[in-house]
């Protein structure tokens, strides 16, 4: 629906003289204090995504250490069924209609934010990809590793604290980023539970001014603004981790 | 404690030369229905440098790796300083503190440096002050002629580098018997050298070691005792002496005609 409305309604704005851009411009983003639409929605999405990826990174965490002590002891019979059971669930249905269980079934009596909601769901979906992210980067360090933390007297927990996550995490990191980098730009479902984020935002200016390209384009960039970020900030850490390879 | 000047390093003496170290009774493993080590019993003494040979698949380095249980017996006893470390209810870290380790495969720490590599286990398990443990490491370092590595990460080390890092970072924990599991086997024929003399000042010192090795020149030179393993079993046990140059069973004499010395 979007894409046609926008293709009918909307035409490319150099065809346009500037006055007209100009005009259209102020409509969208300055007439009524639209732009707030696109900056309280840009809130909630970098809300939602900040937490999502801190409950993700715990729980996929948490996981990944289970399945790969699992894998590497045969211990922890019983937790790794269960945290096979949720990558299972998790990844084999999409994030999307977990949104819309999490709102209308699990919490449709209880009075929960939606912004809770929201990072509830898309915390619990990351988990299971950071999981197997992480589990594949403390598999790869080699098991010589392991035995010498534990030959100097390391107990498995602080081996694994101590000598494999710091190496596991360097491996991982730039799957872990693209990882983020996905949970930012799948948020912007957000709005299928009403929830007003940075796509939503822009789609009411669209609705309201019946004039799409102005604010569904500026949405646009602003993830582009705020991945190219990340990436950035991902580089100079890589950078700074790699130093031990040089 | 005695004042040992005349050697390289220290070495705990809180037992006496002589004492039983490692008694070990019976000691077999499987993986599967493969047999790997069949009924080993020996013994262990405080001050021994006890050499293995035998050929691959002979069970040399499951028998070591046995010793500090990253190989968990199937069957067994190994008494440690009288305690016997198979039994579950011990706590196998605090023993390893005191079996010290070292690695074919060096298994440095790649993200920290040389001098956290050497301090990381004394001050987070014995709870050596920082400062300590790095005067310590420092110490060590110099024995070996590495202090200016200190800062430097491992992989801008050679091997015989890396492998006398490995040594000295055992050492920091002031272990008291170290394992050696082939620890030349991965080097460059040049750097076989460097290593050996480490680990001759230490036996030299009075440190008990086990090594296991394909270097005879070392096992000669300053083995106490050799050992020589074939098939999961210690099939003959004697000084170098008498193993090198009157070895009894036809097995042996075969393996010493075909290993250069």
């Amino acid at each position: 629906m979007d894409l046609s409305n926008m293709l009918i309604s909307s035409q490319s704005p150099s065809a346009l003289g500037f006055s007209t851009f100009q005009a259209k411009f102020i409509q969208c983003f300055v007439d009524d204090n639209r732009y707030q639409y696109l900056l309280k929605g840009l809130g909630s999405t970098l809300l939602i995504t900040l937490f999502a990826v801190l409950l993700g990174v715990l729980l996929g965490f948490l996981v990944a250490i289970v399945r790969s002590t699992y894998d590497k002891t045969g211990r922890l019979t019983i937790l790794n069924a269960i945290c096979n059971i949720y990558l299972t669930v998790i990844r084999g249905t999409p994030v999307m209609v977990q949104l819309l269980i999490m709102y209308y079934v699990i919490f449709a009596t209880a009075s929960m934010d939606k912004i809770v909601v929201a990072v509830l769901s898309f915390g619990i979906n990351s988990g299971a990809y950071v999981a197997e992210i992480v589990r594949s980067g403390i598999m790869s360090i080699d098991q010589g590793q392991f035995e010498a933390g534990r030959s100097l007297g390391f107990s498995y927990p602080s081996t694994m604290v101590y000598i494999i996550m710091p190496q596991a995490f360097k491996n991982v990191l730039p799957a872990l980023a693209n990882e983020f980098i996905v949970l930012l730009k799948e948020t912007s479902i957000c709005g299928y539970i009403g929830l007003m984020d940075l796509t939503r935002g822009g789609d009411i200016i669209r609705s309201v001014t019946y004039e799409a390209f102005l604010p569904l384009i500026a949405v646009a960039l602003i993830y582009l603004f705020m991945v190219m970020i990340l990436s950035a900030l991902v580089k100079k850490l890589e950078r700074r981790l790699r130093n031990s390879e040089r | 404690m005695k004042d040992k000047n005349t050697t390289v390093f220290k070495s705990s003496d809180h037992m006496q030369e002589g004492d039983v170290l490692f008694q070990i009774q019976g000691l077999c493993k499987s993986f599967g229905k493969l047999s790997v080590l069949k009924n080993i019993s020996t013994e262990i003494r405080k001050g021994e440098v006890v050499v293995i040979i035998g050929p691959s698949g002979s069970g040399k380095s499951t028998f070591l790796r046995s010793l500090n249980l990253l190989e968990e017996p199937t069957k067994g006893v190994i008494l440690f300083e009288g305690r016997d470390i198979t039994d579950r209810r011990e706590d196998v870290n605090l023993y390893r503190q005191k079996i010290g380790m070292v690695f074919q495969h060096f298994n440095l720490f790649p993200h920290m440096t040389i001098l956290k590599n050497m301090t990381l286990a004394p001050v987070k398990l014995l709870k050596m002050p920082e400062e300590e443990a790095k005067k310590m490491a420092m110490d060590y370092l110099k024995r070996v002629g590495l202090e200016e590595k200190a800062d430097a990460y491992p992989n801008q080390l050679s091997g015989g580098q890396k492998q006398r890092i490995a040594i000295v970072r055992a050492l920091c924990m002031q272990p008291d018997v170290l394992l050696f599991d082939e620890p030349t086997s991965a080097l460059d024929p040049e750097m076989v050298g460097e290593v050996l003399e480490v680990m001759k000042d230490l036996a030299k010192s009075g440190m008990t070691m086990l090594v296991v090795t394909h270097e005879m020149g070392f096992a000669k030179e300053v083995g106490s005792r050799v050992l020589f393993m074939d098939d999961g079993r210690i099939v003959e046990e004697n000084t170098p002496q008498e193993i090198f140059s009157n070895p009894q069973c036809d097995r042996l004499k075969d393996f010493l005609s075909k290993v250069l010395i």
